[in-house]
Parts: C-alpha cells; sequence; structure tokens
C-alpha cells in the first residue's frame, strides 16, 4: 500500500546513532547539546510511527512525543544556562577541562 | 499517501535527515553543526506532516527550529564566536565511538530488519481533530492526559526560576 514503517525506523536509526558518535567523540558541550537533540528526536520519530502504523485509532505515541518535545526544550534552555554559566567561570567550554566545578 | 509522489518525497527527506544529522556531528565548526541540526529537525516535522499528524509538525518547527536552534546559535556565538575551529578528536575518542556507533547501529538494524513486524492498519486510522486533541490532553478520564500536562506545566515554572537562577550575574 504505502511506504513500510521499517524505512522510517531505519532513518530514525540512523539518526540515533550518529547521536551516539556525537555524544561520544565530541568534547565542546554544545556540540553533545546537539548530539543529544539528534537522539530525542530519533526517538520521537520511533513513537509516532507506531501510533500512526499499528494503533491508528490511539493517540498514546502522539502525546508521548509532543510531552518529549515540551522536556527536551526545558532542558536545552537549562543546560545552556549552565553552560553559559561555565563558560563565564573558566572561559572555555571543553568537556575535559570541566574537573573542578567549585563556585 | 497512494501515489507515486508521496514515495519520492519520502525518500528525499530520508536522504536529507540521514546526510544531514551524521553531517552534523562530524562537522568541524559548531555553527554548521547548528544550521545542519535545523535541517534535521526540518525533515522530522516534514515527516510528522506525512503521516498526517499536522498538529506535531507545527509544535516541531515552532518549539524545535524556532525555539531551540535560536538558543543553540546564540549561545555559540557567546561562548566562542564564528572564527574558530573545533580541535582534532583524540584517536581513542574516535575508535571508542566510531565502534559504539556501527555496532550499536549494526545490532539496531538487524535486528529491526530480521524482527517481523505485525501487520500496518494505517488505512483505520480516522483524522485527528483539534477538538480530540484539546479533550485527550485535559481530560481526566482514561487514555486522557491532565495529569501529565500539569506535571510539565509545574516543570516549565521549574526550568524559568531554575534559567533565571544560574544564568544570572553574581
Amino acid at each position: 500500500m504505502e511506504i513500510p514503517y521499517i524505512y522510517y525506523l531505519v532513518v530514525s536509526g540512523v539518526m540515533f546513532f550518529a547521536g551516539v558518535y556525537g555524544f561520544i567523540a565530541r568534547r565542546n558541550m554544545l556540540a553533545i547539546l546537539i548530539s543529544l537533540e539528534l537522539m530525542l528526536n530519533a526517538v520521537d520519530i520511533n513513537f509516532v510511527v507506531f501510533n500512526r502504523y499499528l494503533y491508528p485509532c490511539q493517540l498514546e505515541g502522539f502525546f508521548f512525543t509532543m510531552f518529549a518535545i515540551a522536556i527536551a526544550a526545558a532542558e536545552t534552555a537549562i543546560a545552556i544556562a549552565i553552560i553559559i554559566n561555565i563558560y563565564r567561570n573558566i572561559k572555555n567550554i571543553k568537556s575535559d577541562n570541566l574537573d573542578k566545578m567549585k563556585n | 499517501m497512494e501515489n507515486i509522489g508521496s514515495e519520492v518525497i519520502f525518500y528525499i527527506i530520508a536522504a536529507v535527515m540521514v546526510i544531514f544529522s551524521v553531517m552534523a556531528v562530524t562537522t568541524k565548526h559548531l555553527l554548521r553543526s547548528a544550521t545542519y541540526l535545523l535541517f534535521v529537525l526540518f525533515g522530522t516535522a516534514a515527516i510528522y506532516f506525512q503521516l498526517e499528524y499536522e498538529f506535531l509538525g507545527a509544535i516541531q518547527v515552532a518549539v524545535y527550529a524556532g525555539g531551540i536552534v535560536v538558543l543553540f546559535v546564540f549561545s555559540i556565538l557567546l561562548t566562542q564566536g564564528l572564527g574558530k575551529k573545533q580541535e582534532k578528536i583524540k584517536k581513542s575518542k574516535l575508535v571508542l565511538a566510531l565502534s559504539a556507533a556501527v555496532i550499536g547501529a549494526v545490532v539496531c538494524l538487524y535486528s529491526l530488519i530480521s524482527h517481523v513486524f505485525p501487520n500496518s492498519r494505517y488505512a483505520l486510522g480516522e483524522d485527528i481533530t483539534m477538538k480530540r486533541v484539546g479533550e485527550d490532553l485535559l481530560g481526566s478520564g482514561q487514555y486522557q492526559y491532565v495529569l501529565p500536562f500539569e506535571l510539565i506545566s509545574v516543570l516549565l515554572l521549574a526550568c524559568i526560576i531554575g534559567g533565571i537562577m544560574i544564568a544570572r550575574k553574581r
């Protein structure tokens, strides 16, 4: 009939593991946060696709994705506030310079 | 969703999302990385629109593309400016990250392809009206979500206060 839903899952899987690579490999905290956003989006796509293709009369995946987007926005705002505060204190945001968190 | 055009559009969206998500984590410039992230988020919104969840696609564009990417761009410009390049990634870390990503992707895709999913019931789906979304979001019965809604509102309030407390000048 239409596009098989495994195609969507493959796309979101590739996105998720691109995020995993960036999360481990990169040292800039903003780059780590960008990788985190990629992973969150991949999971959201999975929820929506399963909801649409397997349980089209219900809305669980829809609402879960909505709440996940809201939580991701709040989490990103707080994380960026923390990163800017760190930048004020130690003048860079490389994650391996963060061994002292006092003050 | 019946004609060949939607399939072509899906392949275009999928290619854009895969290419730009890989480029977002591999490029050296942080600002380019945020721009590629923006393209991936638009691709996600396009997938939501294609699956006929228009409200979710609108939320995705408004919150992610309008809010989060702007926050990213501002904080990149505040912390390191334009010209600086990212330093080289250490070799041991690169090997670790590549092996984690590749092994994870292979295991995940293999189990996806070998698993037999139940049949799709897409055609039975009804239209999701705004009335239904609003009633489910604010109802307190079964399969209705007023409690998480209120929890999210408290979380947002806590985030506003926390953001002000963390980021203010001492």
